[in-house]
Parts: C-alpha cells; sequence; structure tokens
C-alpha cells in the first residue's frame, strides 16, 4: 500500500467525481475530503427544484451511498475549513491551526454566492439558496397563498420562482436588468420564459434595482429603488456566484477570474489541481479561457484531474452543457452562446412549450437553448463539436429532420 | 431485497442487492459499476446512463415518457430494449432484473 496522501478540499460535485476516479485509475494511497458542510457530497441542482418543493428528501440529494466510499478507502473531515495552503511543507492548514500532509492536493472549493448589501438584509426570512442548510431554512417561511419576492431573474431566480409557485405562493421575480437571463440568453428566450412564468401566475418585473428590506423582526417588504414596494413573507436572492480563490491567491497560485489550471487540471504548482466552478481553464472547442458554472465541468475536470494525478493524462476538451428545470419545461443547452450573429428557432416558441433556439456564429452552431427538445439537444452537440456548416433556413424549418443536416 | 445483475460490453456479471424505490442508475453509481454515469443525478437530461434491459424483463417495465424516448433515440447504438436507468425504479417485482450495459455512453 503506497504511504501517498491526496487531500481534496472541497466535497461538493467534483470530489465526489475526483475521489471514485483516482481509485480507478490506481491511486493506492490514502484519499482524504474535506468539506466545510456537515453533509456527504451531495447534487445541488435539486436544491432550487424537488428538494426545495419537497418531492425530494435529503436521503434523495447524496450523490453517493457511504459504501462506496468506504469500499474505495475515501475518508472525510466534515465541518472542515481550511485556512491556508503551505507550499514549501505540502501542508493544508486547517482554523483551528491543524496540520494536514499532502503529496498531491486537489482544490475543488467550488463557488459562493454573491451578496446584496442593502439595509435590511440581513434580517430572517433573507435567504440565498447554495446548500441545504439554505433551502431547510427557506422551507420554514413557504407556505400556501404567503410571499415570495426573488431577487434576481438569472436560472437560479426562475428555478425557486417555479418551484415556489408549484407551493401555491404568491411569488414575484425582481430583476435589474431589462430582460431575465439576460447574461445567457436572446432575448427570443427571455420573452419566451417570462411568459410562461406569466401563464403560472409568476410576477416577473425587469429593469427593477432594490433598495432596501423593510421589516422589523422578520423581513417584511421589498423596497426598489423607483419607489415600488413589494410586501413579502420570503425573500430569496440569487445574483450570481463568486468563485473561491482566496485560499489558492494567498498560496502564491495564479488566479485570474478563478484559480488557473491549464488542460490537465494543474494550477501553477505541480502538485496542485484543481477543478469545478473554482477554475479558469481554457477550452479548446471555444478557443478561449473561461470560467463555468455547472455540473458537467465539475464531473469531467474532476475526472481529468484524477487521471493526471494517476499519470494517465488526458486533456480537457468537453462540451460545456446544462440543464434546467422548470414547471414542465425542461431545458438543455449545449455550448456557449457568446458573440452569436443570429439565432434560429425551431419549433413554436411564441405561443408553445417546445422549440429550439440555435446561436450561430459564420454558418457555425455555437450553441442550442433547446426546451422539451431532446433530440434537438443531443444532435446538436454533434455539430457544435463537429463545427459543421449549416443552412439557417432548413435549421430553422421543423419539416427537415435535424439529422438530415448532419453534413 | 431484490437484486439486479449488471453484465459488462465484455460479459462481466456483477449481482447487486438494492434498496426498493432507487432506480437502476443510482444502484450502477452506488455500486461503482463501470459503464452508467448519470451526470444529471436522474433527471432525464443527460442520456449518460443509457441500459440495454434483458429481452425478458423489457415488458414488466413502466413504458418509458416522450422525453425518455427521445433522448434514447440520441445514444450510441440505441436497440429495442434500449431504457435511461435513470427512470427504472427497482421494486420487489423487479427482483432478478437483468440489464447490460454498453460500450460506451458517448
Amino acid at each position: 500500500m503506497s504511504t501517498q496522501k491526496c487531500i481534496i478540499v472541497g466535497a461538493s460535485h467534483a470530489a465526489a467525481q475526483v475521489a471514485p476516479t483516482l481509485r480507478q485509475q490506481g491511486w493506492e494511497g490514502s484519499i482524504t475530503i474535506l468539506g466545510d458542510e456537515y453533509f456527504l457530497p451531495y447534487h445541488r441542482p435539486p436544491l432550487s427544484k424537488d428538494f426545495l418543493s419537497g418531492a425530494k428528501s435529503i436521503d434523495n440529494l447524496f450523490i453517493r451511498q457511504p459504501a462506496i466510499y468506504e469500499k474505495s478507502r475515501i475518508r472525510f473531515a466534515l465541518g472542515v475549513t481550511v485556512s491556508a495552503i503551505n507550499r514549501a511543507d505540502k501542508q493544508v492548514v486547517l482554523d483551528d491551526g491543524e496540520h494536514l500532509s499532502y503529496d498531491k492536493l486537489v482544490l475543488t472549493v467550488g463557488a459562493r454566492v454573491r451578496k446584496i448589501d442593502i439595509p435590511g438584509c440581513e434580517l430572517p426570512g433573507v435567504y440565498y439558496l447554495r446548500n441545504i442548510n439554505d433551502v431547510q431554512q427557506i422551507k420554514r417561511y413557504t407556505g400556501h397563498d404567503k410571499k415570495a419576492v426573488i431577487i434576481g431573474g438569472g436560472y437560479i431566480g426562475l428555478e425557486t420562482a417555479a418551484s415556489l409557485r408549484k407551493l401555491g405562493m404568491d411569488v414575484t421575480v425582481l430583476e435589474a436588468m431589462p430582460r431575465v437571463l439576460q447574461r445567457v440568453t436572446a432575448p427570443e428566450i427571455s420573452r419566451f420564459y417570462t411568459r410562461v412564468h406569466s401563464e403560472e401566475g409568476v410576477k416577473i418585473v425587469t429593469d427593477t434595482q432594490v433598495e432596501a428590506i423593510q421589516g422589523d423582526k422578520n423581513a417584511e417588504a421589498v423596497v426598489c429603488k423607483n419607489g415600488d414596494i413589494y410586501p413579502a413573507d420570503l425573500i430569496i436572492v440569487g445574483v450570481g456566484v463568486i468563485p473561491n480563490t482566496e485560499l489558492a491567491a494567498n498560496a502564491g497560485l495564479k488566479v485570474d477570474n478563478g484559480i488557473v489550471v491549464d488542460e490537465y487540471a494543474r494550477t501553477s504548482d505541480p502538485d496542485i489541481l484543481a477543478a469545478g466552478d473554482c477554475t479558469s481553464h481554457f477550452n479548446p472547442i471555444y478557443g478561449r479561457q473561461m470560467r463555468l458554472e455547472s455540473v458537467q465541468n465539475a464531473l469531467d475536470q474532476g475526472i481529468v484531474a484524477a487521471n493526471t494525478i494517476c499519470g494517465k493524462e488526458k486533456p480537457y476538451s468537453a462540451l460545456p452543457w446544462f440543464w434546467s428545470d422548470q414547471y414542465d419545461l425542461k431545458l438543455q443547452i449545449a455550448g456557449l452562446s457568446q458573440g452569436y450573429t443570429d439565432v434560429v428557432i425551431r419549433g413554436d416558441i411564441e405561443t408553445g412549450r417546445s422549440f429550439a433556439a440555435f446561436y450561430l456564429k459564420d454558418s457555425k452552431i455555437l450553441a442550442v437553448d433547446a426546451v422539451n427538445s431532446p433530440q434537438e439537444f443531443m444532435l446538436s452537440k454533434k455539430l457544435i463539436t463537429d463545427k459543421a456548416d449549416i443552412d439557417p433556413t432548413r435549421l430553422g424549418d421543423s419539416s427537415i429532420p435535424l439529422k438530415n443536416l448532419i453534413p | 431485497m431484490p437484486t439486479v445483475t449488471f453484465i459488462s460490453h465484455d460479459g462481466n456479471a456483477q449481482e447487486v442487492h438494492i434498496e426498493p424505490g432507487t432506480s437502476v442508475m443510482q444502484a450502477a453509481v452506488d455500486n461503482m459499476i463501470d459503464g452508467i454515469l448519470g451526470d444529471c443525478g436522474g433527471s432525464c437530461s443527460c442520456a449518460t446512463c443509457h441500459c440495454y434491459v434483458d429481452e425478458a424483463w423489457i415488458d414488466k417495465l413502466n413504458p418509458p415518457s416522450d422525453m425518455e424516448k427521445d433522448l434514447l433515440t440520441c445514444v450510441q447504438e440505441p436497440a429495442e430494449n434500449s431504457r435511461l436507468s435513470c427512470q427504472i425504479s427497482v421494486t420487489d417485482e423487479l427482483d432478478g432484473l437483468v440489464i447490460k450495459l454498453p460500450e460506451s455512453q458517448f
């Protein structure tokens, strides 16, 4: 048995992928995962969906059952915060002063929620949504006909709105930008989601910035800069995340909108790797450096990190993809749309609930937003990675099977 | 406790005991069965949990949803007995279920 030690900091999706893959790929030394939450790795996507709506319980959230970790000799220390990395001595320092030695270190520290700093933001009844504890607290304030105000019209905000509406709450979403999902989708998609949420009874208010939260012992209302006041029993804030780069930066590792890693998940220190939401990495399909906030990246990059540690290097070159569930809408996104010049829609986006929106540049598909259109999603992955030349007219013609457009 | 047998592409069989109500995908992930991934955690979104259900059992399962059927048309080597294993919930009635694994999910 090897005496080598691998420590993984962070215990979420990426960690749950790195650890078993290390064993599979032949790592015989110890594997220790350090997490700051008192839970074994769990799926985060259901937090704003089935876990919030009550369809799933905590037991349904775990990525793997404990027996797997036991069989693979993967150890955990939970409720632990790493305060520093001592690279010279190859040790991590915990916030209680304890030192743990490593031969290989993997940072899967993810991202934390961006917080708003306005009067009243610390009142009970105001929550972010990132972990199990958040949702457990949120659920104390849910209830039929109670009022929920959601600050932020991104995926978290909209998924949360759908889940709370399912619970019979009166829901309002306040978005600072002119449209929801502005950062990530075309105007047609923003209009679509606004329409469906409205059909389901959720009020979406855009171009609206919040100024303060009113309340005495609990949050009671959100006050906007334009003077509008929205009464609330529950306020949820979803305004983005910030990568946790401080540990790496303080240790002198290269950091730039994330912990910088190469295509083998290595940081600027050969014995320290990183994977998941916390990294900035080069994607060869798009030819640029990026930071992704997705389960797919956590898993694929986690596999790359484990392979690298075991001397079986395979470069990272996965196509980003993402999904979001709201009401009866299953959105599957393949690729990244940044830099698109045209959008081609296939299906009825104006009145229906099933369509695919293709983002094109120079007759090639950069990305697709597919709503209840799984075949378009699956086939597009190939069209995107192959950089296939596409006839936009045929693409937009639903009578021509998408398969026929594959050269 | 119902048992499910996973047969890998090269013929290796592995029998596992599964808590009723668990999906075949989760059972595979929990038992480190190589060949089933389940990247989306069972939300019928990624089609990386593709499996072939043994002919003796295929009709005993709940039929696939439209979403599952559409995703299945795009997996590697789809067949008549293809299913997404995250959509198969193991019950006592499925004790003895045999699942064959594809060569690859990609």
